[in-house]
């Protein structure tokens, strides 16, 4: 495979790359001069389409197709909000953007801005980035001393204000609708779609959600042109007419058990062991990779046998993972635990959860308390049952919950168990000899605080002055199935 | 009834006044709003959340409602002046982040969740900053510390120490 010429890191290493002197001083906003004065906003869309790029958030979507959803119709202001609430962890691709080379950010997004006739653009950026705050409200100042923001961009018919907004730590902020409810000033409950946001979004408003460095290769499509887009990458599958390929340069993210972690360019498709090895100087101390996180947590694991799966948008899947996401790689060593894993995941996954779904809110924090059982060393086999029964209830794809991050926290469950079950059964087998293979409910009432047996607890246990047991409890409720009570 | 002490000093409404042109509605402006009571007074208590209310015309549970569902807004008392939040997610774990989390509380005496008896720190889990590239990491205040070892984190505690030293000199306690 030919080296791939960076283009989104091309300035991150030049001095003070993050002003707008250096960055016209590297042929920035070119670019935006030549397309303010040449090609109408449709044609933009149409270079976009044809180009196949898709979302690099994490879903993969194709952009073109997402502004094509843009009513054209409806008089009134369009919003685009730019997401760089970045919390998938694994992922800082996006921060490095925004700190070493934020007008290459804010160059894409007034380009998008100008091709879907969004007239105000927020940067959605997660709390946690102070450097990167201070960097964009630095580079939005000067473009508006320049008059590339403001009223009448560069002269053209064409206004744009873009504000940057500040997260307040919270995951479900980079799910579209959550950014977009917590913008508007509520609690970030995602919405149910449609509508989407492209028909009915940030104020009841259309608007364009686009991720920062998705916004970042509008610029170079339009610069270089969508063939040499094309030329990089993964072509769609012939035998899947549905399939939109993976075109375009992709920022690798590299961090855990390697010897170089960092931000990393490559086209698309390289396979996950090349990102380790190449990229980042192989697995660290002169170990070997256990598992490897292919696209941010919530993809789920790649395990040794399977890193040479290509890191585009449907590699990871054939492999079983949630799909590419953030293309953000955790390299994990022979010498980690699986369960230690799980824990990490189960515990993030039951912080995040903003409650508002049932599945979501009650399945994360059962799987956690699971976890929390099975490392104190009273973890059961029929715990694995019962956390993939969760894992295979929670979510979008099984139709229960209104956003993806039920999706997210119930793939590393699947992978971890369904690869490395082995690992775990010894795991208990050692921890839990007495106890492991014991199948009977826990009494779900009695892991609860605030269910003491006659004690200060509230409801029926308290009142019958004894433990409840799974019997009374089917008794109470008689619809529900016996026998599955309980974790 | 004796009245209520007003929390929001002027600069301060001044400040928040200053985000409603941006948006088209003010309850877009909540957590702005939010953002500079919190870098301010270090937490948000009620009677600021009413002020809030009254500015943006909003009812006082609208603006509770929000500030309740993002961890990030302390209400019963100020944070330490440096609030100190650590990296517990996949990356920053693997890399022994846990631990230095316990070797850092055991050096302040605190547990997460908890402020100093000064006022110096409080101490914070975080879920991933997004620094897994200097993983174990952790934020104070603004400055992110990258590649925590056991003495970057006697160093940043000398710090600390240093920083309040010099404070009591200047304040001539």
């Amino acid at each position: 495979m030919s080296d791939h010429e960076p283009v989104l890191l091309a300035n991150v290493h030049k001095p003070d790359s993050h002003t707008l002197a250096a960055y016209q001083a590297g042929g920035g906003y070119r670019t935006l001069r030549r397309v303010l004065k040449e090609m109408p906003p449709e044609e933009v869309v149409g270079q976009v389409r044809a180009s196949n790029l898709r979302g690099r958030g994490g879903a993969g979507f194709p952009t073109g197709l997402k502004w094509s959803f843009l009513p054209t119709d409806r008089p009134g202001p369009v919003y685009m909000c730019v997401n760089a609430d970045e919390s998938e962890p694994g992922t800082f691709s996006n921060r490095v953007l925004m700190e070493l080379d934020p007008h290459q950010v804010l160059e894409g997004t007034i380009l998008s801005c100008y091709a879907t006739r969004a007239s105000t653009a927020y940067i959605y950026l997660r709390y946690e980035y102070p450097l990167a705050h201070e960097r964009l409200e630095a580079a939005i100042a000067e473009c508006y001393k320049a008059g590339l923001l403001g009223r009448k961009v560069l002269g053209h018919d064409f206004s744009l204000d873009v504000h940057v907004h500040r997260g307040a730590a919270a995951y479900v902020c980079g799910e579209e609708t959550g950014l977009i409810e917590s913008l508007e000033g509520k609690r970030a409950w995602p919405r149910i779609k449609p509508p989407f946001p492209a028909v009915e979004g940030l104020f009841r408003r259309p608007t364009v959600v686009n991720n920062v460095e998705t916004l970042a290769c509008v610029t170079h499509i339009l610069e270089r042109g969508v063939d040499w887009f094309r030329s990089i990458g993964t072509p769609p599958d012939p035998s899947d007419p549905r399939d939109p390929g993976s075109f375009g340069p992709k920022l690798y993210c590299l961090s855990g058990h390697v010897n170089r972690p960092g931000v990393y360019e490559g086209p698309l498709g390289l396979p996950c062991r090349e990102v380790i090895d190449r990229f980042g100087g192989g697995v660290w101390k002169g170990r070997k990779a256990k598992a490897a996180v292919p696209g941010g947590l919530s993809t789920g694991l790649l395990s040794a046998a399977e890193l040479d799966t290509p890191m585009d948008f449907s590699g990871p899947v054939r492999a079983g993972c949630l799909g590419l996401g953030t293309a953000g790689v955790i390299v994990l060593d022979e010498t980690y635990s699986m369960v230690d894993f799980l824990h990490n995941s189960c515990r993030f996954f039951a912080h995040e959860s903003c409650g508002q779904c049932t599945p979501c809110r009650e399945g994360t924090r059962w799987a956690l308390e699971m976890m929390e059982r099975i490392k104190a060393g009273r973890g059961r086999l029929k715990d694995l049952e019962l956390l993939l029964e969760i894992a295979e209830s929670i979510g979008i794809i099984p139709g229960t919950t209104i956003c993806g991050l039920a999706d997210g926290a119930a793939w590393p469950i699947k992978n971890a168990i369904t690869k490395f079950r082995g690992e775990f059964e010894d795991f208990l087998r050692r921890t839990n000899p007495a106890g492991y293979k014991v199948a009977r409910p826990v009494p779900a009432l009695e892991a609860s605080p605030g269910h003491a047996p006659g004690g200060n607890g509230h409801g029926a246990a308290a009142g019958m002055g004894r433990r409840l047991t799974a019997h009374d409890v089917s008794a109470l409720t008689p619809a529900v199935s016996q026998g599955e009570r309980g974790a | 009834m004796p009245p209520v002490e007003r929390v929001l000093t002027d600069d301060l409404l001044e400040a928040i006044r200053g985000y409603f042109p941006r948006y088209p509605n003010r309850r877009a402006v909540v957590l702005p709003a939010l953002h500079v009571v919190l870098e301010r007074l270090g937490h948000v208590p009620p009677q600021a959340v009413v002020e809030i209310a009254q500015l943006l015309e909003l009812a006082p549970a609208e603006v509770q409602d929000t500030l309740s569902f993002y961890g990030l807004f302390k209400q019963d008392g100020p944070c330490g002046r440096v609030r100190v939040w650590v990296c517990r997610s996949l990356s920053c774990a693997a890399c022994g982040g846990e631990e230095l989390l316990d070797y850092l509380c055991e050096r302040l005496g605190i547990r997460p969740g908890e402020t100093t008896p000064d006022g110096r720190v409080s101490l914070e889990f975080a879920e991933c900053l997004g620094a897994c590239d200097f993983a174990p990491a952790m934020l104070a205040g603004r400055v992110l510390h990258k590649n925590l070892t056991r003495e970057k984190i006697d160093e940043f505690v000398a710090s600390l120490l240093a920083e309040s030293g010099k404070r009591k000199a200047e304040s001539g306690v």
